[in-house]
């Protein structure tokens, strides 16, 4: 059974905010779920299976130039932004 | 005459002959919605207005007598987590319940070049995290089968328009099988192509190494039609692939087709079972080889789809966060912002619903400081076996016949509230997803009115082999 501290730990990292009911329901279902999972380290791995010598894997490159400004597609994307001023994103600071 | 019922080629057909306009066909479909949407709930989106329009248009190109493509004047469905630019795009989500979308996918873009009809957009699972569409922030499709059970997921409603004749074809999404659970489920076929062979660019990402695009639709012919219309390299992909135009000539005797004897063992319907030793038989009788195959325990491949998942989606959705765009806790008056914090938190816990929420804490702690070499390390080498299996495998047996779902279309509620429960029904689709394989979903008739289908397993960008072996099964 994983912990509500566990539960807290992980809310936070992954930036959620949990009610204490919800800890608990979480800490039931998140146990029972991990505990299945916990049947994969019982499979037999080694250094080996680590993808390094696949010979497949190519990297795609683009070369790294500036694309040409859309001036509509920029419209568009500014009228997403849930809070703007003279058509910057507005955001609460940082620090 | 119905021209919902038509397939895709007897609609070019029935367009060219003259026997009916796009117009026509148009509205007989958004009389259909009208009808029978209330029920099913295929569609969150209905392009109305704008539809009518591009099918006089399409009218007038077909009757200036020039040729025209396959899918001109088709009618299709997008699943809700594909972007069409103008309208909304929401992948079932309350996050993007209001966001309208800046841009079209490439698989978009690639069907507005072959001049189809996109009717709207379909239900999914909340970000295609579900495996019966019971996920979604706006309410579950029903399948048309039987109203009061799941339409599978999470493309559910591509799935349940097609097998409404509410489209004559649609686009979902697969990232452990969510193509071919509800093209199971309702009685079409679907196809998960290959990792890479269909662009990604414009699909909502849950699970990025896993998830493809691919078509719903009434038959193999169809499936292909569609398929060929949106594959390919796309330069807004780096994980799209040129594909070669391979099509290997084999008669149905010259084919051995494996089937694992793990997925027959236990925790199947009996009754799926005997169907798909029947569909075996059929490839039997006209010369196939049926080989049994070992592939590794299906419930490691479960642990391993859930572990790897969850973790590029926990990455995935970190990006909604109420700062750029969609949902966000700044615009609410309610909410008490004090800091930067406050929006993420307030933001993510209004914006996303139980599963969503589950999956992004597994993928967390599995990529977390202490638990990353147990958990997602390991997830990885798993998957590389995983592969190997299957390559060694695919050196013995052409393709591979397996089952799609263990069970049969369940009950609305009945495995909601037990998540693990739900996730099992993934465990022989999610092995495909891993390795990237393509595959299809075939349906293979009925169990108490309700409908069943089996997957066809390729090698890598061997969809021709999966369409050749299937069109023989839908003949015969």
């Amino acid at each position: 059974m994983i912990s509500k501290e566990q539960v807290e730990r992980i809310a936070k990292l992954a930036r959620l905010s949990l009610t204490e009911q919800e800890k608990t329901k979480y800490q039931k279902e998140l146990t029972v779920i991990l505990d299945y999972i916990e049947k994969l380290k019982k499979t037999e791995t080694n250094h080996s299976d680590q993808r390094k010598h696949f010979k497949e894997n190519k990297n795609v490159f683009r070369l790294d130039e500036l694309v040409k400004e859309n001036k509509a597609e920029k419209k568009d994307l500014i009228n997403l932004m849930p809070e703007t001023k003279d058509n910057y994103l507005k955001v609460k600071t940082v620090f | 005459m119905s021209l919902t019922k038509l397939n895709i080629s007897q609609i070019h057909h029935g367009l060219k002959e003259k026997d009916f306009s796009v117009v026509e066909l148009c509205q007989q479909y958004l009389t259909e919605i009208k009808k029978k949407n209330q029920d099913v709930f295929a569609y969150l989106f209905i392009n109305q207005d704008s539809v009518l329009a591009k099918a006089k248009q399409i009218d007038q190109t077909i009757s200036s007598g020039q040729d025209f493509s396959l899918l001109t004047g088709v009618p299709g469905a997008i699943k809700d987590n594909i972007l069409i630019k103008g309208i909304p795009c929401t992948a079932s989500s309350k996050s993007l319940e209001n966001y309208i979308a800046p841009y079209n996918a490439t698989v978009i873009e690639r069907l507005n070049k072959e001049n189809c009809l996109i009717l709207g957009k379909t239900n999914l699972d909340e970000f295609a995290m579900g495996s019966s569409t019971e996920n979604s922030f706006f309410g579950p499709t029903r399948n048309p089968f039987d109203l009061t059970r799941v339409a599978g997921g999470s493309s559910g409603g591509s799935a349940a328009a097609v097998a409404a004749n509410l489209s004559a074809f649609s686009l979902g999404s697969d990232t452990g099988g969510s193509i071919r659970l509800p093209a199971c489920f309702c009685g079409a076929v679907g196809l998960k192509p290959t990792y890479g062979a269909v662009s990604r660019y414009g699909l909502v990402a849950f699970a990025s190494s896993l998830d493809q695009i691919g078509p719903i639709t009434k038959t193999v012919q169809d499936a292909e039609i569609v398929f060929n219309a949106i594959k390919g390299k796309d330069e807004m992909d780096s994980t799209s692939v040129h594909l070669e135009n391979n099509q290997t000539d084999f008669s149905i005797n010259q084919l051995k087709i494996g089937v694992p004897k793990e997925y027959f063992v236990q925790g199947i319907n009996p009754e799926i079972k005997k169907k798909i030793e029947q569909v075996i038989e059929k490839y039997q009788v006209k010369g196939a080889l049926i080989k049994e195959i070992s592939l590794p325990s299906a419930e490691q491949a479960l642990s391993c789809y859930y572990i790897i998942a969850c973790s590029e989606a926990a990455t995935n959705l970190a990006r909604y966060d109420g700062i750029k765009y969609g949902y966000s806790a700044i615009q609410q008056t309610e909410e008490k912002i004090n800091n930067l914090l406050d929006i993420y938190l307030k933001s993510r816990e209004k914006g996303f619903r139980e599963e969503v929420k589950r999956r992004i804490m597994i993928g967390t702690y599995s990529l977390s400081a202490g638990y990353y070499q147990a958990y997602y390390l390991k997830a990885q080498k798993a998957r590389n076996q995983i592969i190997n299996n299957f390559n060694k495998v695919f050196e013995k047996v052409d393709l591979i016949i397996a089952p799609v779902s263990p069970v049969l279309p369940f009950k609305i509620g009945e495995k909601i509230e037990n998540p693990l429960e739900m996730y099992l029904a993934d465990i022989y689709t999610v092995s495909v997803n891993l390795a990237g394989l393509p595959a299809i979903s075939m349906p293979c008739g009925q169990i108490n009115n309700l409908p069943t289908g089996f997957q066809i397993i390729a090698k890598h960008f061997q969809e021709d082999k999966i369409l050749k072996a299937a069109k023989f099964y839908e003949k015969h």
